[in-house]
């Protein structure tokens, strides 16, 4: 380890500390709130006097009827669904964007840059009426659905970032693929394919982040708590607390962060080029 | 999938040949369009013909509970001459864009200069300072942001131990939305990303030679850096203000566009007219009103960037 910090370097890592601290110490402080009593609740020091794990324990069955267990499985029910159907829709229709010709391509291909910039309002109210008359509200086929044709949450997003990445894959592949009698699916499917997981894994994450991150969309959809999301169930906790259980709040919120926080700690080099890549959301 | 083999055998005759020239043109578009399909589909049948529908609705009482009847342009003259919460709501949205897209913006740009350097350490910081953009947009953030920001929460209890008397954050109007603007600041993580990967993308012999020339750091950060970064900042300015308009979930829950309607954003009315009193058909004239001054914005940002915004292939282009 080199020691030689010249006043540059100093004054920059003093302001870095500093800049990490402001942003993480409400986070720390969450960590160690979610262990208080609500009388310590109020107290900025980050750790609690006497850590209550009750909290935790207290809070994972504080809805009647449903514990979190319920509320985390159909969240992933829903979430899982979301991704695979994505990745398989997604993947199709970018190959077909960047590899193979046909009249209009570059219409359509216009489309789904216009759709990622497209506020979700316009769609919302006709959207809803749709999947109402389809019998649809109350189930997780609003979510499903539109992810199996590539339009749900961050469809056109995931359609581009695929057709990107696809693109830089050298096109000799598929051209000795089809000379030994491959078809275009089975370009797709044993050559292209096997090539973009680093992008599908990409993919992946942000499908599940942003699905699991929903609150809009659950909000409207789902309406009976046993179809409830944990960010529903989360806000259900909230409004029906006459007196206000902080401590038991602020850990099963904690605990449902924490999915979301260990696909970044294993993901976190894709996560970062992704966003820099493009960086749509937030 | 079907006997292609032909195609990869020589040509013995001409009419082979001119028949897998004939497949050869045809394969591809239909097989272009087959794998298209899903999103194709998903476009005319859940964006294109629901934004017509909409068009349509915002012209009815359309209420989902009865059948549309057409009432011409009331929607939008009762909007636009009877409405005064959409006045406010407009207003506050605004407000909040015009607040949160800045803020957000320069504290992304600073916090991704200081990071610019190879230096032992950058990863971690990198890692905590975008961490609070990760848990993003999810309830419990404002859960946490609710307490925190409550009449006894930490903030208060902060600026108390400075002498500062502490406010009634989210129960006092002249303050419930800068609670939300900070919360949004805060999160400047994917901007700053994006930052990143353009600064690093600016050539260091651009700093060598006008340090050369004696330039300051200041001087360098306006004459180099903020140029060559214009591109990008253009990119982000334009997705932060689309996104800040539509602002919903930590309005919905921390405030629930209170007190005194002084966080009800745009989202949150039209959420409110659609799914609180089922007008369907106002709620629709809303979103397209939505729509349109989102556009302008984007449009009035793109304009102006001619005059700020630089691009390096037009300078070489001129020269």
């Amino acid at each position: 380890m080199s020691f030689s910090l010249n006043r540059g370097t100093w004054k920059r890592h003093l302001l870095l500390l500093a800049s990490s601290f402001a942003m993480m110490y409400p986070v720390f402080w969450w960590i160690g709130a979610s262990l208080k009593t609500n009388a310590e609740m109020g107290s900025p020091s980050l750790f609690p006097g006497a850590p209550q794990w009750r909290n935790y324990i207290d809070g994972w069955t504080a809805i009647p009827s449903y514990s979190f267990t319920h509320f985390y499985m159909s969240t992933f029910e829903l979430v899982f669904g979301v991704v695979l159907l994505s990745l398989v829709s997604c993947s199709l229709v970018a190959f077909g964007f960047a590899r193979l010709d046909f009249p209009l391509k570059k219409i359509w291909f216009g489309l789904v840059l216009v759709t990622l910039m497209l506020p979700s309002q316009v769609t919302l109210v006709p959207q809803y009426v749709m999947f109402n008359a389809f019998g649809w509200v109350n189930t997780y086929l609003p979510f499903w659905a539109p992810s199996s044709l590539g339009v749900g949450v961050g469809g056109s997003f995931f359609i581009f970032l695929l057709v990107q990445f696809i693109r830089g894959i050298p096109r000799e592949l598929d051209e000795s693929a089809k000379i030994d009698g491959c078809s275009y699916f089975g370009i797709y499917w044993r050559i292209v394919l096997p090539l973009t997981k680093p992008a599908l894994v990409t993919v992946g994450i942000y499908a599940f982040l942003w699905n699991w991150d929903d609150f809009f969309g659950h909000l409207i959809y789902i309406n009976s708590v046993d179809k409830y999301t944990i960010q529903l169930a989360l806000r259900l906790f909230m409004d029906t607390q006459s007196a206000m259980e902080w401590g038991q709040m602020l850990a099963m919120s904690l605990l449902s962060v924490v999915p979301a926080i260990i696909i970044f700690l294993l993901a976190q080099r894709h996560f970062v080029e992704g966003i820099a890549a493009t960086g749509i959301k937030g | 999938m079907s006997a292609q083999h032909n195609s990869a055998l020589p040509a013995g005759s001409k009419r082979r040949s001119l028949r897998s020239r004939l497949r050869e043109r045809w394969e591809s578009p239909l097989a272009g369009y087959l794998f298209i399909s899903p999103w194709l589909i998903g476009f005319l049948v859940l964006t294109l013909w629901p934004m017509i529908l909409s068009v349509y609705y915002s012209f009815t009482d359309y209420s989902l509970l009865e059948a549309p009847n057409w009432v011409g342009a009331k929607n939008y003259s009762l909007i636009f001459t009877n409405d005064t919460v959409f006045a406010q709501s407009l207003k506050i949205t605004l407000l909040f864009v015009v607040l949160s897209v800045p803020l957000k913006l320069v504290s992304a740009l600073l916090v991704a200069m200081l990071l610019n350097k190879e230096m032992k350490g950058m990863a971690t910081y990198r890692l905590f300072i975008y961490f609070p953009s990760l848990i993003g947009t999810s309830i419990a953030v404002a859960i946490l942001w609710k307490n925190m920001f409550g009449a006894d929460g930490i903030v208060n209890r902060i600026i108390g131990f400075f002498g500062i008397k502490g406010v009634n954050w989210i129960n006092d109007p002249d303050t419930a939305l800068s609670t939300l603007v900070i919360l949004v600041v805060w999160q400047f993580g994917s901007s700053m990303v994006i930052f990143l990967a353009g600064l690093k993308q600016i050539s260091r012999d651009l700093y060598e030679a006008s340090s050369v020339d004696g330039a300051s750091k200041i001087k360098q950060f306006f004459s180099i850096t903020l140029p060559m970064l214009s591109p990008i900042l253009l990119f982000n300015v334009v997705l932060q203000t689309i996104n800040s308009f539509q602002m919903f979930t930590q309005a919905f829950v921390i405030t629930q566009g209170g007190p005194v309607n002084s966080t009800y954003m745009y989202a949150l009315y039209l959420y409110d007219r659609a799914f609180g009193r089922l007008q369907m058909g106002y709620a629709s004239s809303l979103a397209w009103i939505l729509l349109l001054i989102i556009g302008a914005a984007t449009a009035l940002i793109f304009l102006s960037s001619r005059y700020w915004v630089f691009y390096e292939h037009e300078r070489k282009g001129k020269a």
